[in-house]
């Protein structure tokens, strides 16, 4: 365990202690507080792309996001509030509304961390109006697809490609609405030469979005528990 | 003045069909034509889909008739990865057909049908339901249901709840079957088919107070399209695509199922999006065909199966030379094909081979192009898909059962409504008839809805609640100016 000053805050009234390296989400787990995540995941660096984990912060007018939000001496944080929940559902209904999502063929339909978050927060339809962007599937690698109608842009590829398989193969490009994962240099994923095959990003995509081909609807499973594994060891050498 | 008569089902109006009856200046009926708006931009949905979501793709587009959809989609799906499946999955696969073909004709029959059939087409229409036919015949609506929740437990038990959509998958099935499984089901069926067969004897006692009905409900020459089995046995999973003209000699025999294009030709409407298929070399009116259970027992010189051959042999009576061609007969064509499934349901359970548990063969896209063709309860279903080079839908064509049945249908509602539809229901339609409520008779709507319903087309108006279709009368002069409508209970004020 790594040193640090200890500092001491409150969450949802709960007097809690914590390191100033760690983030209000970590803090939150530790004391069995729940708090809702999508990009988040363990092992890997957190970035706060998709503001689903924001927490009202006494003091500060607007939410913030828990994964990579640092305590302070004497914060007051609120995990849980209507207008939080508000909050997080509409960021969910953003998303979907911008992707295109049919869970009833989706390969991971009932697998889904998407799905199952939206079951969470209560989102069972859309009040905004869909985008229904045509996007299309880049089948071009011999063992997995990319479908970008189901990417919520949360990055966990391009972290996990980058830092732990350090191929780098996965990138962000455009802005807003245009965003979308490459690779390489945006070429099709077949021809991308820096990647590995190692299928880590196709595991930690928490949609259906990254999956092995030959998968029919429903039949995808995403195993990640390889990542505190990976980065255990490595901490241990 | 020519006059149309459209005929709308008035609460579910999306995607559903209409009817126009064209009239001449004497008021007779010209032409008549059933409006189709399904599979809307299906094709393009589709596209650049990866092939292993077409199964459950098109199976939950098409709601009504979903198992067949996942078959005929799958077996397309087996072609564009180049691989034979193993046997257990066709076996599998073969058993939920027959599971799908119980349940939908016992709903067809005994949901849809049996009000007409046994309390009368024009019967008091608010007992003329299933309700009416319980109250009427307990027995009967027993039978109905116990033998649509039998098909129905049957698929469930291979599928999954609510067709879990992957059972079905490319290249077999995702899941063996379990012998405690294939127990339970075999420990049901003496009960079912006891009831199918007296319901087949009760049918057989009612037809001949529906002479007119037989003489004039699509009752005409025409082709019958059908999968071939061996033997002459009829075939609903595999085999050649087989044509016979209305004399039942065999006009083509189509073991390649990429081929159905060299033979079937598909007439487009502008106002329906349902294509109408016909027999190539002999045009749309020619080459007019029936598919479903009705071509599929005209198709078969037996069945293979102990019960359902006694009921053939008696069917053939029907007709003196060749096919039975009467629309009408759908109705016991359907109830021998139930009692032949369950027989074949027996059977299937019975061999070793069906619990093997090697059920899926896995492949990446291996060919351009794969056709699946198998027999839905409604008649043959054609799906054909390209794919691109990396194993993405280019090109989707699907001809369901009901586009086969279209002209067919078309000719039938034609003949029925210049049968039933008499002088003083074409007075109202008079040009100076302008203020007076049209005054049709229920009856007659119910018997060109009893038309369409013959074929069982799978337009979700032909299976509403009651087994009625909620139709209207819309009268309207060739200028397309509105002269009035009547609801069913307008008409049914009437009689
Ligand atoms: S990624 Fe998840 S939410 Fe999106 S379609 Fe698939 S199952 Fe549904
Ligand atoms: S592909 Fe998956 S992991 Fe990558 S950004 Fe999109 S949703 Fe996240």
């Amino acid at each position: 365990m790594s040193g640090g000053r200890v500092i001491t805050l409150t969450i949802d009234d709960r007097d809690c202690g914590a390191r100033e390296e760690q983030t209000i989400l970590e803090v939150a787990r530790e004391n069995g507080i729940f708090i809702p995540t999508l990009c988040h995941l363990g092992g890997l660096h957190p970035v706060g792309a998709c503001r689903i984990c924001i927490v009202d912060v006494e003091g500060i007018a607007r939410p913030q996001p828990a994964c990579v939000t640092r305590p302070v001496e004497g914060m007051r944080v609120a995990t849980d509030s209507p207008g939080l929940r508000r909050q997080r559902r509409l960021i969910l209904e953003l998303m979907l509304a911008e992707g295109n999502h049919v869970c009833s063929v989706c390969v991971v339909n009932g697998h889904c961390e998407l799905q199952e978050l939206a079951l969470q927060l209560g989102v069972d339809h859309l009040e905004l109006p869909a985008l229904y962007p045509r996007r299309e599937v880049d089948a071009s690698h011999p063992r997995f697809s990319l479908d970008r109608n189901r990417c919520v842009l949360c990055t966990r590829c391009v972290r996990v490609c980058s830092e732990i398989e350090g191929a780098h193969t996965w990138d962000v490009m455009g802005r807003g609405l245009a965003s979308t994962v490459i690779s390489d240099l945006n070429q099709p994923w077949g021809e991308a030469e820096s990647c590995t095959t190692c299928g880590k990003c196709v595991q930690v995509c928490p949609t259906g979005a990254l999956f092995d081909k030959g998968k029919a609807p429903g039949e995808m499973r995403k195993r990640h528990s390889f990542l505190p594994l990976l980065t255990a060891m490595r901490e241990e050498e | 003045m020519a006059t149309t008569i459209s005929i709308d089902p008035v609460t579910r109006i999306e995607g559903h069909a209409r009817i126009s009856l064209y009239l001449d200046e004497n008021h007779r009926v010209s032409d008549c034509r059933l409006h189709v708006t399904q599979f809307r931009g299906f094709e393009a949905f589709c596209r650049g889909r990866p092939l292993e979501e077409m199964p459950a793709l098109t199976a939950r587009t098409c709601g009504i008739c979903p198992v067949s959809h996942l078959l005929a989609s799958a077996k397309a799906c087996d072609e564009l990865l180049a691989v034979r499946i193993p046997p257990a999955a066709e076996l599998l696969r073969r058993l939920l057909n027959y599971g799908q073909l119980v349940q939908s004709h016992a709903l067809s029959f005994f949901h849809l049908a049996s009000p007409d059939l046994l309390l009368g087409m024009d019967a008091d229409p608010g007992q003329r339901n299933l309700f009416g036919v319980a109250a009427a015949m307990p027995e009967v609506a027993r039978d109905g249901i116990a033998l649509r929740r039998f098909g129905q437990q049957l698929i469930q038990r291979l599928a999954g709840k609510r067709i879990h959509p992957a059972w079905v998958v490319a290249g077999g099935v995702s899941r063996p079957l379990e012998r405690k499984t294939g127990s339970i089901i075999l420990a049901e069926l003496p009960a079912m088919l006891t009831a199918a067969r007296n319901n087949l004897a009760r049918l057989q006692g009612v037809l001949e107070n529906f002479q007119a009905e037989i003489a004039s409900f699509a009752n005409f020459p025409s082709g019958y399209l059908a999968l071939a089995g061996t033997g002459g046995r009829p075939e609903y999973y595999d085999g050649p695509l087989r044509l016979l003209d209305q004399r039942g000699q065999e006009l083509f025999s189509e073991p390649v199922a990429a081929n159905y294009g060299h033979h079937l030709a598909e007439k487009v409407e502008p106002d329906s999006y349902l294509k109408s298929p016909y027999y190539r070399p002999l045009g749309p009116e020619e080459g007019m065909y029936r598919v479903g259970p009705l071509a599929r027992l005209n198709a078969a010189t037996a069945c293979g199966t102990p019960t359902a051959d006694e009921a053939l042999a008696a069917f053939r009576e029907l007709s003196s030379n060749g096919p039975v061609a009467s629309s009408f007969h759908y109705h016991y064509a359907r109830l021998i094909e139930i009692i032949h499934a369950l027989e074949k349901i027996e059977e299937l359970l019975g061999e070793e081979a069906t619990y093997d548990c090697r059920v899926r063969a896995t492949a990446g896209a291996n060919a351009p192009e794969g056709t699946g063709i198998c027999e839905a309860p409604r008649g043959t279903l054609i799906h054909h898909y390209r794919i691109d080079e990396q194993g993405l839908i280019s090109g989707v064509n699907m001809i369901i059962a009901t586009g086969h049945n279209n002209l067919a249908m078309n000719r039938g509602l034609l003949q029925a409504s210049r049968a039933f539809i008499d002088d003083g229901d074409m007075a109202l339609v008079a040009p100076t008839d302008q203020a007076a409520p049209p005054a049709i008779r229920e009856g007659l709507l119910n018997r060109l809805e009893a038309v369409i319903r013959c074929y069982d087309p799978c337009l979700s108006c032909s299976t509403h609640a009651l087994g009625q279709m909620p139709l209207a009368v819309e009268l309207r002069r060739n200028s397309g100016e509105f002269i009035g409508r009547v609801t069913r209970e307008m008409a049914a004020n009437h009689d």
